[in-house]
């Protein structure tokens, strides 16, 4: 069995602060098989960003973070990396799309002088004429039918959907072995997100890439994952495939979940009590991939 | 036509308008200052017909309206008056004194921005760390004190007690530079006389240092400001997540964007050492032309007052075109709509 693309088991991480440690993920564990789309659910502020973030080792460079767990990324035990190998990943290996567009993207350059720059990261010493030529092939990947007027704009003259392309293009543009795609396009309007998303899918299942896929919209998971995790205030209380999920949620957070899905904005999920529901139950694994299985 | 050009141009006209109110409020504030200029100018021992004479010869009796007119017809042919101090042209005198001013705030200027951005880069890079700490302390001390006085402090310690630099002056006098442009500079290297050329580097470092001293602290306290404003920015993280090294990310995706709230206000610094410099001079025995301000306003000169005062304007408000042109040049926001509007 070939090493999955990530591995996560039992990822702690506090951060240090006036008022003592607080604790933001309680023992996550997660895989990610090659070209598997894998999406990890949850209400504000649960750890779905932080967990992506340490998968990049960006949480290790802040000062106060505090992290214990084992990850693994293509077999390669991320913990045991310096900090240059670990940059030396990023942007080439692993990427990241973030939740807007726009901002994302640094307001006093060109779309072609970010797209060189980004290139340059997976072909070290790449040529402004190669690189522009790769940047167009890339753009066009996105179906914007225009690449070259796009290249020579700053993102505050293209749209938000554009922009999101445009991140997709970049994101893609080393081939990477994982996309971390966190929220990507809540800022935008729901017909374009739509649009970019089905664009995003298409794209990752062509290059084979493995996605972990953050998100609060259910139907948005529904549509786009295989495999779903649902995180809550820092512990994974159910997973299992997107179906059998779906069909059968077992753990009381997951069934809020679902209940609120119509008025969903990322902040309308109820409380649920810890005591009586039986939070504290085992982890919810629906048959398929367990996480056990996984281990040797 | 080109935006930067447009842009170019209402600034040129804007100063214009700016630079005709300064000429009527000093126009009118070196009349009202008590004091006859003809009586100082002769002395005491002159006669009234003379004072009298001299007074007619300078239109000072006629109504300020007429005088403000005589003003602006000779202004329109280059000439500023003559000066009652000198009795030279007052353009003459400006010449004369000019370059040495220039070449003192070109050097503090260059001086602010070379040490103080990169001081303000390294702070917000390292931010909260020892390293910005420090930089803090040493910019915090800067700005804690005005320019004359780190003159006065510098001059005691590097050129008295420690006899390193000179104490006043732009060049020693055994040096001869035929003069060219008046920046001694330039002409010592025009003339080929590097020894010279290190002469007035070595003359001009004390004064200069001193002039920059609060602005090094400005700049570097402004630079780390705007900058970790920047890095809290999304395309920040989106720098960090594709991987590139800190140093680039500072240098190339942090910096520039927040250059473009800085240099507006290193803009001003750097013009407001124009007026910083007249004590620097002072305490320098520098031969620029805050000296000779000085000397003509306790003449009550009224040419000589009026002719300084418009050029130090002029000098300003250029400077103030020019950072407007570059914040244009790296802000592609401006540089762009200028078009639409
Ligand atoms: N640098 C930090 N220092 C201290 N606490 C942090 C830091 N980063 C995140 N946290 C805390 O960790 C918890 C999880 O944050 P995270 O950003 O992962 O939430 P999230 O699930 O992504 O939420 P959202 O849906 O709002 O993006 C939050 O309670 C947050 O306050
Ligand atoms: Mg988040």
């Amino acid at each position: 069995m070939t090493a999955p693309t990530l591995a996560i088991d039992d990822l702690r991480l506090g951060f240090r602060g006036w008022a003592g440690t607080v604790e933001v993920l309680h023992g996550i564990s997660l895989h990610i098989a090659k070209g598997e789309r894998v999406a990890l659910v949850g209400e504000s502020g649960s750890g779905k960003s932080v967990t992506a973030r340490l998968v990049l080792g960006l949480v290790q460079e802040l000062r106060g973070a505090r992290y214990s767990g084992r990850m693994a990324f293509e077999g390669r035990d991320l913990g045991a990396l310096s900090r240059r190998e670990r940059e030396a990943l990023r942007g080439d290996r692993i990427s990241m799309i973030f939740q807007d567009p726009t901002s994302s993207l640094n307001p006093v350059y060109t779309i072609g002088t970010l797209f060189h720059e980004v290139l340059l990261r997976g072909t070290p010493g790449i040529g402004t004429a190669e690189a522009r030529e790769r940047a167009v092939a890339a753009l066009a990947d996105v179906a914007i039918a225009d690449p070259g007027r796009v290249l020579s704009s700053y993102a505050f003259q293209l749209s938000g959907g554009m922009n999101q392309r445009v991140l997709i293009a970049m994101a893609l543009a080393n081939n990477p072995a994982l996309l971390l795609a966190d929220e990507p396009g809540t800022a935008l309007d729901v017909t374009v997100q739509a649009q970019t998303l089905t664009l995003m899918q298409q794209l990752v299942a062509r290059h084979g890439t493995s996605m972990l896929f953050i998100s609060h919209n259910l139907g948005v998971v529904r549509e786009f994952a295989d495999r779903v995790y649902v995180i809550y205030k820092g512990r994974i209380v159910e997973q299992g495939p997107t179906e059998a999920l779906f069909d059968n949620p077992l753990h009381p957070y997951t069934r809020a979940l679902m209940a609120a899905v119509p008025r969903i904005t990322g902040e309308g999920i109820p409380e649920i009590d810890e005591e009586q529901t039986g939070f504290y139950a085992p982890l919810v694994a629906h048959p398929g991939h367990s996480e056990a299985e996984l281990r040797p | 036509m080109s935006p930067v050009v447009r842009l170019l141009i209402k600034r040129i006209a804007t100063s214009f308008i700016v630079l005709v109110g300064v000429s009527l409020l000093i126009f009118t504030i070196a009349r009202v200052i008590p004091g006859d200029p003809a009586r100082i100018a002769l002395g005491p021992n002159a006669s009234a017909e003379a004072v009298e004479a001299l007074r007619d010869k300078l239109h000072l009796n006629d109504a300020f309206v007429v005088q403000y007119g005589y003003f602006v017809a000779d202004l329109a042919r280059g000439d500023l008056g003559q000066s009652l101090y000198s009795n030279r042209p007052v353009t003459a005198d400006i010449a004369a004194y000019l370059p040495a001013t220039l070449e003192l705030v070109f050097f503090a200027g260059t001086t602010m921005i070379l040490i103080g951005v990169p001081l303000g880069m390294l702070a917000a890079r390292y931010r909260d760390r020892p390293l910005d700490h420090g930089i803090r302390l040493f910019t915090m001390l800067g700005v804690s004190a005005p320019d004359f006085v780190w003159a006065v402090i510098l001059m005691l310690i590097f050129a008295y007690f420690l006899p390193i630099f000179p104490i006043a002056g732009r060049i020693s006098d055994s040096f001869a530079v035929p003069p060219v442009t008046g920046f001694l500079t330039i002409d010592s290297l025009i003339a080929g006389d590097f020894a010279a050329f290190g002469n007035v580097l070595w003359h001009l470092a004390l004064p200069a240092f001193a002039l920059s001293f609060a602005g090094i602290g400005q700049s570097a306290r402004l630079t780390r400001a705007n900058m970790v404003e920047t890095y809290r920015k999304p395309f920040i993280e989106m720098a960090l997540a594709f991987g590139f090294p800190q140093g680039r990310i500072a240098r190339r995706f942090a910096f520039k964007p927040s250059m473009i709230p800085s240099l507006t206000v290193i803009g001003l610094d750097l013009a407001s050492m124009l007026g910083n410099a007249f004590l620097v001079e002072q305490i320098f025995a520098w031969p620029g032309l805050s000296r000779y301000g000085v000397a003509v306003i306790l003449r009550k000169d009224l040419n000589a007052i009026v002719g300084t005062v418009l050029i130090i304007s002029a000098m300003f408000l250029i400077v103030n075109i020019v950072v407007d042109l570059l914040v244009a040049l790296i802000n592609p926001r401006i540089r762009l709509s200028q078009r639409s509007s």
